[in-house]
């Protein structure tokens, strides 16, 4: 069977993925398809459907029509848990942490479900010193910055070795610095596995990425090479257009 | 610090403990003794509910539902088989399978944290009302009566595994309560350090990440759920050892009183609900002998406990514990201070409905 | 026949009962978000207010119908101002400050009254049906439920005071920058739910005597009305009460009160796992 080796390749695939929520259609039939180790840049303006898009991929959301399969497999039936479990992480956009524990807390217990109380230890050591971390290991992340609390979550998304890793707007508010180490990590990540990533920084997406898809509308309008994307009519009027207004 | 400060805490309820179990015995009346050991039950049921509560974030407004359970699986049990140390076996696992089944319904079922607790409480109720009306020989189970509102008056005490005809003395009671209740603390804390127990935790600080780290959260609250519910049942089992079964186990009062445990000692801590137990119930206890008097009988234990619920939760709503806890670290709580970022929480929290 | 005309009947005051003693806590729940535990309680001063009116030489439906609904109202426009409203958006400690308020009262009826059954003998005789006999009074239950919730429902849908109603509940702020006091329109409908339970405790109370803890024996079958209800308050009431009254009404016929009691808290849990947002949880969210 030829067609299962091609499946193989493939790690993540949606077929006329729909979300509706009451008379709003949010994704409206996407088809998109995501191989193993590849990066991808997810844009488009405000309300087009990227982060509902995450949110269907890991089961936050329920499709209202269409499918999720990764690596072939139906997510349809699977709770949040399960598709995490089958190594998909994800950084949501508002930080999503463990307020009121420590960085080294959060990092551990992200590491715990994979390698067990010890093996969680030494993992959690590893990533925060990747990170730059170790500094802040004991302070309640509730305490820190904003652009260091997405690193925190950075850093347990990365804890359990996920095959996939979606990152939404990972840059925001980070400063100069932490954005070079983010694009550094980036592409060491993405020697080992594949990433989805949304973002506005055009900056930072030059650096980063080989394919872009944007969306706009619940659509995808247009896939492509970042300079291609940069380059294309119609995504300068629905999308940079607005973001030259907006600087 | 917070490290240094959970071992004192441990090291201060295990000294407490053994002073309980080697002083106090010698120094106070027998019925003294009888009374600390229903507050040593009533401390085993607080501990169930700042666990699950607590430390879950189950809010469990029906938690005396495992606790009237315990107490009447014991008390069957142990009239029907004459043993009584299996049958405090039974009177925990009854409740916990009982706990199982309801976090089932619960917690699979999406059940928001607001309709859990009116769903407990409910529970609860119904158990109520279900057992007082077991007067009269349809409701028998084997040999044992369930008495309706009278509950079973002959209840079995326990006896030593190796002589199970005689019952223990009303002092060996006490220990055996005394004992357990320092067990089910430290038993809390290990489970609270274990793995379970720290994703536990974690679930109720945030969910949603739990389960996007692929934790499936559900399970470990049931787990929780299950083991406040046999804790609960164990409380039950020693009440009914001091006391007797009776359908009050049940009832509004104690699932009440049990809540005021944790609120007054404090959600978040096991040794703030163990306090609150003891020092509400010794306050109702002497409520309860003043209002006798004539001219006090306004001082209705209800009404009391019911004005403490009230003003705790509008003044003091953390409990008693955390001013505690800032007291032992040098900063003395204001209460002005507290009063102040209270109102200004209340102001933001209303002009955002 | 009779059989089955006397069995219709009881079902039909089974359910209004059950209408009457959650639509208080219905509306508080469904309007203010708030789980009133106190709820059972405010059933109970309903009661005490009949009977003792009643015995102060009043009229027995002026005082069912009149001084038990202003009293009770006006109390829980009280308990609003100085309880509730600190408490608005943190729907728990609501719960435990109601519960508090709860036992307070419990505490201070007994006080007040001793901790007996006092009551009325219903009024209004009994009427033959063929071999069966039923009080009237039980089913004069049924054309108040229908008048109350034909009321509320009237008065919310229809009215300027419905409307502001649900507009400051929707969004108070909103409501407050269009010129509405927010603060009253609390107070009222809190007023209103607690007025609804006077009405319907002073309604039960020649049925069932007042003492001071009955009200726990109301309130765990309001919350599960209400919950199996769902988010619409007066649909959801309504074709929660009728599902449940009815099959307690028939279990009970078959078994034990007791037992039909089980079976509808049972009937209600299974409903939950298998609707959780309650009867009308998705399929009427906006209504009422």
């Amino acid at each position: 069977m030829t067609g299962e080796r091609q499946d193989s390749r493939l790690l993540i695939e949606t077929l006329g993925l729909t979300k509706r929520f009451g008379g709003v259609t949010a994704l409206k039939g996407i088809d998109f398809r995501l191989k193993e180790g590849e990066l991808r840049c997810l844009i488009g303006p405000n309300g087009a459907g990227k982060s509902t898009f995450f949110k269907c991929l890991t089961g936050q959301y329920k499709a209202s029509a269409g499918e999720v399969r990764l690596r072939g497999q139906c997510l349809r039936h699977l709770q949040g848990h399960d598709i995490a479990q089958r190594g998909v992480g994800i950084k949501t956009q508002v930080p999503n942490v463990f307020e009121n524990l420590s960085v080294r807390e959060n990092v551990w217990l992200a590491a715990l479900r994979v390698f067990g109380r010890q093996g969680a230890r030494e993992k959690s050591e590893e990533i925060m010193e990747r990170l730059g971390l170790t500094h802040l290991a004991e302070t309640t992340t509730s305490r820190l910055a904003h652009g260091q609390r997405q690193l925190v979550e950075l850093a347990m998304v990365l804890a359990p070795d996920p095959d996939l890793i979606l990152l939404d707007e990972p840059a925001a508010g980070m400063s100069d610095e932490e954005i070079s180490r983010l694009v550094d990590i980036i592409k060491q990540l993405n020697q080992h596995g594949a990433l989805v990533i949304v973002e506005h920084d055009m900056q930072f997406i030059r650096e980063i990425a080989t394919t872009v898809t944007v969306f706009h509308q619940g659509e995808v309008l247009v896939e492509g090479g970042v300079q291609d994307i940069l380059d294309n009519e119609t995504v300068r009027d629905v999308y940079l257009g607005k973001e030259t207004e907006r600087c | 610090m917070s490290k240094l400060m959970n071992w004192s805490g441990s090291l201060l309820v295990v000294l407490a403990g053994l002073l309980a179990l080697v002083i106090v015995p010698s120094i106070v009346e027998l019925y003294v003794l009888i009374d600390l050991s229903i507050y040593a039950s009533f401390g085993i049921l607080a501990l169930s509910l700042g666990l699950v509560w607590g430390y879950g974030g189950i809010l469990s407004l029906g938690q005396a539902a495992f606790f009237g359970l315990g107490g009447y699986a014991y008390a069957v049990a142990a009239i029907n088989l004459g043993d009584s140390a299996s049958a405090l076996l039974i009177g925990i696992a009854i409740p916990a399978c009982f706990a199982a089944v309801l976090g089932y319904f619960m917690f699979w079922g999406n059940v928001s944290d607001v309709y859990l607790g009116v769903m407990t409480l409910t529970v609860a109720l119904i158990l109520h009302s279900f057992i007082s009306q077991t007067a009269g020989d349809q409701w028998v189970i084997g040999n044992a009566p369930l008495g309706g509102l009278n509950g079973i008056p002959g209840t079995p005490i326990l006896s030593w595994p190796w002589s199970p005809d005689a019952s223990m003395t009303l002092r060996e009671v006490y220990s055996v309560t005394v004992v357990l209740l320092l067990c089910s603390y430290l038993g809390c804390k290990a489970y609270l350090a274990s793995n379970p127990g720290r994703i536990l935790v974690a679930a109720r600080e945030n969910e949603l990440r739990c389960q996007l780290l692929g934790y499936n959260v559900r399970r470990y609250k049931q787990l929780a759920f299950v083991i406040g519910g046999g804790l609960a049942g164990l409380a039950g089992v020693l009440f009914a050892n001091s006391v007797f079964v009776n359908p009050a186990m049940f009832g509004l009062s104690v699932n009440a009183q049990s809540i005021i445990w944790v609120i007054v000692g404090g959600l978040g801590t096991l040794i703030g609900p163990l306090v609150g137990a003891f020092l509400v119930q010794f306050l109702t206890k002497s409520l309860g002998s003043i209002s006798q008097v004539p001219g006090l009988a306004w001082l209705d234990p209800n009404l009391v406990l019911g004005l403490f619920l009230v003003l705790f939760v509008l003044f003091v709503p953390k409990g008693l514990a955390p001013l505690f806890r800032s007291a032992s670290l040098g900063l003395f709580p204001l209460a002005g201070k507290a009063g102040l970022r209270k109102s200004s929480t209340n102001g933001r929290q209303r002009s955002g409905t | 026949m009779d059989y089955v005309a006397s069995l219709v009947l009881q079902i039909g005051s089974s359910v209004a009962t059950l209408v009457l003693i959650s639509l208080g806590l219905a509306i508080i729940f469904g309007m203010m978000r708030i789980i009133n535990l106190a709820h059972g309680e405010f059933l109970m001063l309903g009661g005490y207010c009949t009977v003792t009116a009643y015995n102060a030489g009043m009229n027995i439906w002026i005082a069912i119908f009149v001084v038990a609904p202003l009293v009770v109202g006006i109390f829980g426009m009280i308990i609003e101002r100085f309880i509730i409203q600190y408490l608005y958006g943190r729907i728990i400690d609501t719960m435990l400050a109601t519960w508090g308020l709860s036992l307070a009262l419990i505490g201070i009826v007994t006080v007040v009254f001793g901790n007996t059954t006092s009551g009325v003998s219903a009024p209004l005789g009994s009427l033959a049906i063929g071999d069966y006999r039923t009080g009237v009074y039980s089913i004069l239950l049924i054309p108040v439920a229908i008048a109350l919730v034909g009321g509320g429902w009237l008065l919310l849908r229809y009215t300027r005071a419905g409307l502001i109603a649900r507009g400051t509940m929707q969004n108070a702020a909103m409501a407050t920058s269009l010129g509405i006091e927010s603060r009253r329109v609390y107070a009222v409908t809190f007023g209103i739910g607690a007025a609804v339970s006077g009405l319907a405790g002073a309604m039960l109370a020649p049925l069932t005597g007042v003492v001071p803890t009955i009200g726990a024996a109301y309130v765990a079958k309001a919350f599960i009305t209400v919950i199996s209800g769902g988010a619409a308050i007066l649909t959801g009431t309504v074709v929660a009460s009728g599902l449940l009254g009815t099959l307690n009404t028939l279990v009970t016929y078959a078994t034990t009160p007791v037992i039909g009691s089980v079976a509808l808290l049972s009937a209600a849990v299974l409903l939950l796992r298998v609707l959780p947002q309650g009867i009308t949880g998705h399929v009427f969210r906006r209504n009422l």
